[in-house]
């Protein structure tokens, strides 16, 4: 089956290259695949591979390799809201395996499947960087193409939170990202800061 | 047996150390530098404090020569084990250690693929790193010490060793790498004596490569060379490493085969039995084999081969390293036709009998008949052609006898109406195979290098990809595995090139050492004067042919070819054999045997029941290139031998014993009676054929040449061979061929 990028895609596609020497055009892989993906509702199918080895001039096997090695790529189906659990550690101290549990209850569903109205997948990663305030979740909306392509983070769940946030998902509303707890702004402590109240740079 | 040589080899510095310790004057002798200055013992000492445990000198890691740059400044000084050895700059810290002979356990490194540096097997200690090296990948600096034998390193193999057999399953008694395995020895002589890992070992499914190549993947150690040898020498981009982490494996992502015919040489170089050989798998275990170091006769290459046989049987064929020919590779085609060796085999002289089947006789009543038919024909009737897969010496004799009737119609097939074999570089490779990596551009007329002669091609891309050399290619599209330009598919193309009309021409006219090369298909044509003269004319308009450099080439398809030539088995093949009475086939199974007339009779000398058996009268049982022993030259000029690895099936002779006693038989009794008699009578007809491993080049220029008359015509060039897996008697009787050709491909 043929797969190309959109015309508006192949704009990017371009921009991207233009990125890199000419001679060095498997530079783009990545940042191609990612906008396939987009595209493509949320994961890679082997034609839209070989059409980027095309564009890049390398053997399909050299696409193949790094989309195999990312498992950012998705190379099966997911929803059109892929949920991405993070499972590292502070988050499992914290509690991800229950927020990944409530969802998957919720969904009916079991790790890496589509729910049957093909809205929603439930998958696992690791460690995004917001340990701070775990646990969380990245949800990649993949519902309006690349265009309206969002990947937002969800933090500070409880698995009753994560819930309420899927159902606003399946509603077509979009829950405020960052973190959920209803005390907290961005990463700051709950209840304002505790320290540092002043303007350190006065004093100094 | 190799096994335990290299383990014993590896704990050499272990039992050396207990050694009495050398004298000081030994110690000099192993200096590699040339000036004293530099590399005397004292300044090694001075810098590096002996160590009273320190191994003796050692001599370099398989007698490998390095050639310092005439410019001192571009060598450079490092200390192996506290010892110095002068290297040319750009060298790994690994190449430094081969140089002081000290052999560094490696997986996934291959002197001739790129350095991938991830097997971490080759780890050293170099001072003032805080963290163990791979010596594979980290350039030598001067001055740097590196220390091999150290606890640090020791530690850093066994504990890399340790990570490598955590998934490596422990099935050695069941795997056909088992006693030559790269990973075996090296576990012996560097790894510890257990393992702390008691978790699940992972498993892989296999994949297909297709009939030649077997896969266990869960063997597997990702080292990668199968994978940079097929894009890198093979030039098939199909192998990849997929997926990260335990779930990492080698594979083609889609269901793919490995369309390569190259493809053999990944068995070679896997270090662990993950690729084995299809066709041999369960078949023998290499320590009962006695290897014959032979050469290959499939193709003109002469690729260099190591025949290994059990018994009466040869039960695989691997390459031998030969830089000037094969390097370290060879064609699949070379490598697994041996099954044909054991097929179709002709046992004993055999007489068609009136209702046309053979019966089969003893040697002294099937050489009388032929020896009374030869007395009923007149001379100018006899006809002998040498096959494909002949030897010189068979050639000679067949000329002798052939001649010694009264004819002088003896031709070897192949060769053409009319074979230019007045001058040796009108026939030769003479800018030599290995010659090939200084070109820069190629221009192949009416030749397909890949199905041809797949060693000529494998240098073609080497160079193609080193130094982005240009390939233009004139002929029917067929497939390339590089970059190459398609300039047109006839005549008329060299035409305009020759007349300077060509785009082409400015690049010729550009390069440095521009090489040429007509394949021998062009030998069949009618017009093929013409065509040597036009590429003639290209070569002069472009300064192909200087004192300095000859890029002016003809590839040869069959081993007997070059020999022939040279031996002047030049009869013209359709008129010799359309007036034959008395038609001698030795070996050559692809002359028109329609031509043949239908009371000619035939006699047919070989090792196989091919083509040419249906037509035959008599067949006289001939031995294979692997029973025998034979001179071969091949496309360059090289003259080789073949030993014999295993004995002739059934009652078979030597081609040329079967001659010399056909001529008693028939009363015209040849001079010689032993090899060396028969070699004594090529030396007088061919000098260059008893120089055996050398390959000489012709010295007379092509200039004395008489004018052409003929004219170009306008007929496209076609391809000669039309399946790679099947261009002789021995080839077309293997099953393993059979299964090439009918998986690989189909297109």
């Amino acid at each position: 089956m043929p797969w190309e990028f959109t015309e508006a895609n192949m704009k990017k596609v371009n921009e991207i290259l233009s990125h890199y020497p000419s001679n060095y055009k498997q530079s783009g892989i990545i940042p191609m695949l990612d906008l396939a993906q987009q595209q493509h509702g949320g994961w890679v199918p082997v034609a839209a591979m070989n059409a980027i080895a095309k564009i890049v001039e390398v053997a399909p096997i050299r696409v193949y390799e790094v989309a195999t090695f990312y498992t950012m790529f998705n190379r099966t189906k997911v929803g059109k809201y892929h949920l991405l659990v993070c499972g590292t550690t502070p988050c499992m101290i914290r509690g991800s395996r229950e927020i990944e549990e409530a969802l998957l209850e919720h969904l009916g569903v079991k790790r890496n499947e589509v729910t049957s109205d093909g809205l929603f997948s439930v998958g696992e990663m690791e460690c995004m960087g917001c340990c701070v305030n775990a646990p969380m979740i990245a949800v990649a909306d993949y519902s309006k193409g690349s265009e309206g392509y969002t990947y937002n983070y969800y933090e500070d769940l409880t698995p009753k939170r994560v819930v309420e946030i899927v159902e606003m998902l399946k509603r077509g509303e979009t829950p405020p990202r960052g973190t959920q707890h209803p005390e907290r702004k961005n990463c700051g402590p709950a209840g304002g800061n505790t320290t540092l109240h002043a303007d350190m740079r006065r004093q100094w | 047996m190799a096994f335990f040589a290299r383990a014993i080899r590896h704990s050499s510095p272990y039992l050396r150390s207990r050694a009495p310790p050398p004298p000081a004057v030994a110690a000099s002798c192993r200096w590699i530098s040339p000036t004293a200055a530099a590399g005397s013992p004292e300044a090694g000492a001075a810098v590096a404090p002996a160590d009273p445990e320190t191994p003796p000198p050692r001599e370099p890691v398989g007698g490998a020569r390095v050639e310092l740059p005439s410019n001192p400044e571009d060598a450079l000084e490092v200390f192996v084990d506290g010892h110095a050895v002068r290297i040319p700059k750009g060298f790994t810290v690994l190449q430094a250690c081969e140089v002081a002979g000290v052999d560094i356990p490696r997986f996934c490194y291959h002197s001739r693929l790129s350095i991938a540096g991830n097997c971490r097997m080759c780890l050293v200690e170099v001072e003032k790193s805080p963290k163990p090296v791979a010596s594979c990948a980290m350039p030598a600096l001067p001055g740097m010490k590196i220390k091999t034998n150290t606890p640090v390193a020791k530690k850093a193999r066994e504990g890399v060793m340790e990570f490598l057999l955590m998934n490596h399953p422990l099935d050695c008694p069941i795997c056909d790498q088992g006693g030559e395995c790269d990973l075996q020895d090296q576990s012996m002589a560097f790894g510890a004596d257990r393992g702390r890992f008691t978790e699940m070992k992972r498993s892989v499914v296999d994949k297909n490569l297709g009939p030649l190549v077997k896969t266990v993947m869960t063997r597997c150690i990702q080292c990668t060379r199968c994978v940079r040898f097929a894009s890198e020498v093979a030039g098939v981009q199909d192998l990849g490493m997929l997926g990260r982490g335990s779930g990492e494996e080698i594979g083609t992502y889609v269901e793919k085969l490995m369309t390569s015919e190259l493809s053999g040489n990944v068995i070679d170089i896997c270090p662990v039995g993950a690729l084995t050989s299809k066709p041999f798998a369960f078949k023998a275990r290499n320590w009962e084999l006695k290897g014959t170091e032979t050469i290959d006769v499939t193709d003109a290459v002469g690729s260099n081969i190591r025949v290994d046989s059990r018994g009466p049987e040869v039960m695989r064929i691997v390459p031998r390293l030969n830089e000037d020919i094969n390097e370290e590779w060879i064609s699949d085609k070379t490598r697994f036709c041996y099954d044909g060796l054991k097929r179709q085999r002709l046992n004993d002289p055999m007489i068609r009998g009136t209702d046309g089947r053979f019966k089969a006789v003893t040697w002294r009543d099937a050489l009388a008949v032929v020896a009374e038919v030869l007395q009923q024909v007149k001379p100018e009737e006899i006809t002998g052609v040498a096959g494909k897969l002949s030897d010189a010496e068979s050639m000679m004799a067949l000329k002798d006898f052939v001649n010694k009737m009264g004819s002088d119609k003896v031709l070897c097939e192949g060769n053409g109406p009319s074979p230019p074999a007045d001058l040796r570089s009108n026939y030769l490779m003479n800018t030599s195979i290995a010659g090939l990596e200084k070109a820069d551009v190629f221009l192949l007329v009416g030749t397909q290098p890949r199905v041809e002669a797949a060693m000529v091609n494998a240098r073609i891309r080497k160079t193609v990809r080193a130094t982005q050399a240009k390939v233009a290619y004139i002929g029917p599209p067929t497939d390339f595995n590089y970059d190459h330009e398609h300039l047109g598919t006839g005549p008329q193309t060299l035409v305009e090139i020759a007349e300077g009309r060509h785009p082409f021409c400015s690049t010729l006219q550009s390069a440095k050492n521009p090489v040429i090369i007509a394949g021998a298909g062009l030998f069949d044509r009618e017009d093929q004067d013409a065509l040597f003269s036009t590429i003639e004319t290209v070569a002069k308009k472009f300064n192909v042919v200087r004192p300095d450099w000859n890029g002016l080439n003809v590839l040869l398809l069959h081993a007997a070819q070059a020999a022939a030539l040279d031996l002047g088995l030049v009869a013209n093949p359709t008129e010799s054999i359309k007036s034959t009475k008395f038609l001698y086939l030795m070996g050559a199974d692809d002359v028109d045997l329609d031509k043949v007339p239908d009371d000619a009779f035939v006699v047919y000398q070989g090792h196989h029941g091919d083509k040419a058996v249906y037509r035959a009268n008599v067949i006289l049982p001939s031995s294979a290139f692997s029973e025998k022993e034979g001179t071969y030259e091949n496309t360059e000029g090289c003259t080789q031998w073949t030993i014999p690895a295993v004995p002739t099936v059934g009652d078979a002779r030597d081609d040329w014993k079967i001659l010399r006693a056909l001529s008693e038989v028939a009363g015209a009794q040849l001079p010689y009676d032993s090899l060396s008699g028969v070699r004594d009578r090529i030396s007088m007809v061919a000098p260059n054929l008893v120089h055996v491993d050398e390959r000489e080049p012709c010295t007379i220029s092509s200039e004395v040449k008489p004018p052409v008359k003929q004219q170009v015509s306008s007929t496209p060039f076609k391809t000669v061979v039309e399946n790679f897996y099947m261009t002789d008697a021995i080839t077309r009787a293997s099953k393993i061929m059979a299964q090439c050709s009918a998986t690989l491909l189909k297109k």
